[in-house]
C-alpha cells in the first residue's frame, strides 16, 4: 500500500515536472531584464520554501519529542532535516548560478546569502551531532533541542532582505517585488511537484531510520543472549 | 543567437541540471542506505539464530 502510494506520488511529480519544464522553456517569455536565466527562480524559490517547511516540521517534531519522548518523532525529525538540507543545497547552488550571470560573481557575503549558508551549516551540524551520540534516547533529546535552537535562524534568513540592505532581490511573493501572474502561477505550480518529491524522500528516510533503530535494538539483544 | 543570450541559456541549463543532480544523488544515497540496512538486518538475524542454537 505504502509502496503504491509512493509510486503514484512519484509518477504525478514526474508528470507535473515534465509539464512545467516544457511550459517554462517554450511558453513563458524571457524576463525583460534578466533574460532566460530568470527561469531558475522556478526552482530556486520553491526549493527554499520546501527547505524552510522541512525545518519548520523539525521544530514542531523537536517540541513534540520533548513532550512525548516518542522515538518515531525523532525519526521523523531527522528525515525532514536531511531532506530539507538537500533542498537547501538546491536553493544555494541555483542561486549561485543565477548570481554568476546577473551579478557577475558566484558568491557575495550578503545578509541573505550568508544567513542561508549559516542556517544550512547549522542543520548539517545537527546530523553530525546525531552521529556523535550513541545512546538513542540521549541522541533524540539532544537532537530535539538542537532542532529547536536551529530554527531561530530561519526567520532571520527569511526576513533578512527586509531588515537589511542587501544585494539579493526583494521578495516577489510576499514583499515589495512584483511578479507577472504567469510567472507566479509557474512558481507555485512548480512547488507542488517539489513538495511531492520531498514527501516521498521523507517517507523513505523515515522508514529507514526506524529500521536502523530496530537493527540496533536487535544487535543489543543479540549481545545479551 | 548572440553570445550573452547563449550564455544565459547555458547557465540556465547548468542550474536545472544541478538542482536535479542534487536530488538524484540524495535519492541514490537513500537507495544505498536501504540496501545496507537490509544487509545489516540479515546479519543480525543470522547472528541471533547462531547464538540461539549455541
Amino acid at each position: 500500500m505504502r509502496k503504491h502510494l509512493l509510486l503514484t506520488a512519484g509518477i504525478i511529480a514526474a508528470l507535473l515536472l515534465a509539464r512545467n519544464i516544457w511550459v517554462m522553456l517554450t511558453q513563458l517569455p524571457d524576463e525583460a531584464f534578466q533574460g532566460a536565466i530568470f527561469r531558475i527562480i522556478f526552482f530556486h524559490v520553491p526549493a527554499a520554501f520546501t527547505c524552510f517547511l522541512c525545518f519548520l516540521a523539525s521544530l514542531i517534531a523537536g517540541l513534540a519529542y520533548l513532550k512525548t519522548r516518542s522515538l518515531n518523532i525523532d525519526a521523523f525529525s531527522v528525515s525532514v532535516i536531511e531532506v530539507g538540507l538537500a533542498f537547501g543545497a538546491v536553493n544555494l547552488i541555483t542561486g549561485m548560478i543565477w548570481a554568476r550571470i546577473i551579478w557577475g560573481i558566484w558568491w557575495t557575503w550578503d545578509w541573505r546569502l550568508t544567513s542561508m549558508l549559516i542556517c544550512w551549516l547549522l542543520y548539517a551540524g545537527y546530523l553530525v551531532l546525531r552521529r556523535a551520540i550513541e545512546e538513542p534516547t540521549e541522541r533524540a533529546k539532544m537532537s530535539a533541542v538542537m532542532s529547536i535552537l536551529n530554527f531561530s535562524v530561519v526567520p532571520f534568513v527569511f526576513f533578512s532582505i527586509k531588515w537589511f540592505r542587501t544585494q539579493h532581490p526583494q521578495p516577489v511573493l510576499f514583499g515589495d517585488g512584483k511578479m507577472d501572474s504567469g510567472y507566479r502561477a509557474m512558481l507555485y505550480g512548480n512547488w507542488v511537484p517539489l513538495l511531492l518529491v520531498a514527501a516521498i524522500l521523507i517517507s523513505i528516510r523515515y522508514v529507514q531510520e526506524k529500521q536502523q533503530r530496530e537493527i540496533d535494538a536487535l544487535r543489543r539483544e543479540a549481545h545479551m543472549i | 543567437m548572440n553570445d550573452a543570450l547563449q550564455r544565459n541559456f547555458t547557465y540556465l541549463a547548468y542550474g536545472l541540471i544541478t538542482a536535479w543532480a542534487i536530488l538524484v544523488v540524495y535519492a541514490l544515497t537513500l537507495a544505498a542506505r536501504g540496501r545496507s540496512l537490509a544487509r545489516q538486518l540479515d546479519n543480525v538475524k543470522r547472528m541471533m539464530e547462531d547464538r540461539g542454537k549455541n
